[in-house]
């Protein structure tokens, strides 16, 4: 079965505060990085699976995001699905 | 009472609960497994406690959220059983879908451990029977990520339906609306980052939180 990689990035919703983002914010300005407006941080969750296809893979990962890894109240979730290897 | 508390891996509070139902008030407890898919016969509530279920990972109380025992706390809860979530308990139940909003780190970025003053905002949940809304009480909060989020809409029908049950007096992380504990619209589950747990002997501090669990008792019929 052909082998997928896919990367999922999870994070805050603009509407929602990010104090760790806004502290290492903080930090980068006092550092002299004058030119940085605002920093969000998220994650990025790399994931490795067998599917049969690319349509079913990207379905398994659509799947798996919206139920387990991104919780809707807080956070928005995109999806790459990077390679296919023989 | 008998009552079912939850033992998830990485959750530090069940013997705490445990031992405030069964020591303080003379409970019965019994310790519920998070792999049982099935709860164990004339359970009278079920307690989810606090601490740091699979470590926190990926959000708190996402994984515990998809335990086995979860579906059973769901059957529970769906037949009008008592359901209380304590702190990550709380999250866990956000994170089921059990109570609306979720759990974020608190604005300061400190874990907050402190005593806290709280006010019941509304009694319509059967663990908070011995209340009335107004009453000031006094519980410890212990927690890194306790800022409660909710959408504007969700806040409205949240305070439509009546289900913000305590709110802090003076805000320690930020939680929208000051919201300490929110109930289901049944009133059934209810979620608090404060642990009444931790304030049922005055030895420990303070016996609010007897109150709590006491107002369930005597509404379930229990002296």
């Amino acid at each position: 079965m052909p082998h997928f990689h896919a990367t999922v990035r999870v994070g805050l919703r603009p509407s929602v505060l990010d104090p760790a983002g806004e502290a290492v914010c903080a930090a980068a300005q006092r550092l002299g990085h004058g030119a940085i407006q605002s920093i969000r941080i998220g994650k990025a969750i790399e994931i490795q699976l067998d599917a049969p296809d690319a349509a079913t893979a990207r379905q398994q990962l659509e799947s798996l995001s919206a139920q387990l890894l991104a919780n809707p109240v807080m956070e928005t979730w995109s999806l790459e699905l990077h390679n296919r290897e023989a | 009472m008998h009552v079912g508390v939850a033992v998830f891996p990485g959750a530090n509070c069940d013997r705490d609960v445990g031992w405030a139902l069964a020591g303080c008030l003379g409970w019965r407890v019994t310790f519920l497994w998070h792999r049982d898919a099935t709860l164990p016969r004339k359970l009278d509530a079920l307690i989810l406690p606090g601490g740091f279920s699979y470590g926190d990972y990926l959000r708190c109380g996402a994984i515990a959220s998809s335990a086995p025992l979860l579906g059973a706390v769901a059957d529970f809860a769906a037949t009008g059983g008592p359901v209380l979530g304590i702190c990550n308990g709380f999250q866990v139940l956000t994170e089921a879908g059990l109570l609306p909003g979720g759990l974020i780190r608190n604005r300061g970025l400190h874990f907050v451990c402190r005593d806290q003053g709280l006010q019941v905002e509304s009694c319509c949940s059967p663990w908070l029977r011995h209340f009335a809304p107004g009453d000031a009480l006094t519980l410890p909060i212990a927690h890194g990520e306790g800022c409660y989020h909710i959408d504007p809409p969700g806040l409205r029908q949240l305070e439509d339906h009546d289900q913000v049950a305590l709110r802090y007096l003076d805000n320690p992380n930020g939680s929208v609306g000051h919201i300490a504990g929110v109930s289901n619209k049944a009133g059934n589950v209810l979620g608090l980052m404060p642990h009444p747990e931790r304030a049922c002997d005055q030895a420990t501090g303070g016996t609010d939180g007897q109150a709590l669990f006491r107002g369930l008792a005597r509404w379930m019929g229990f002296s």
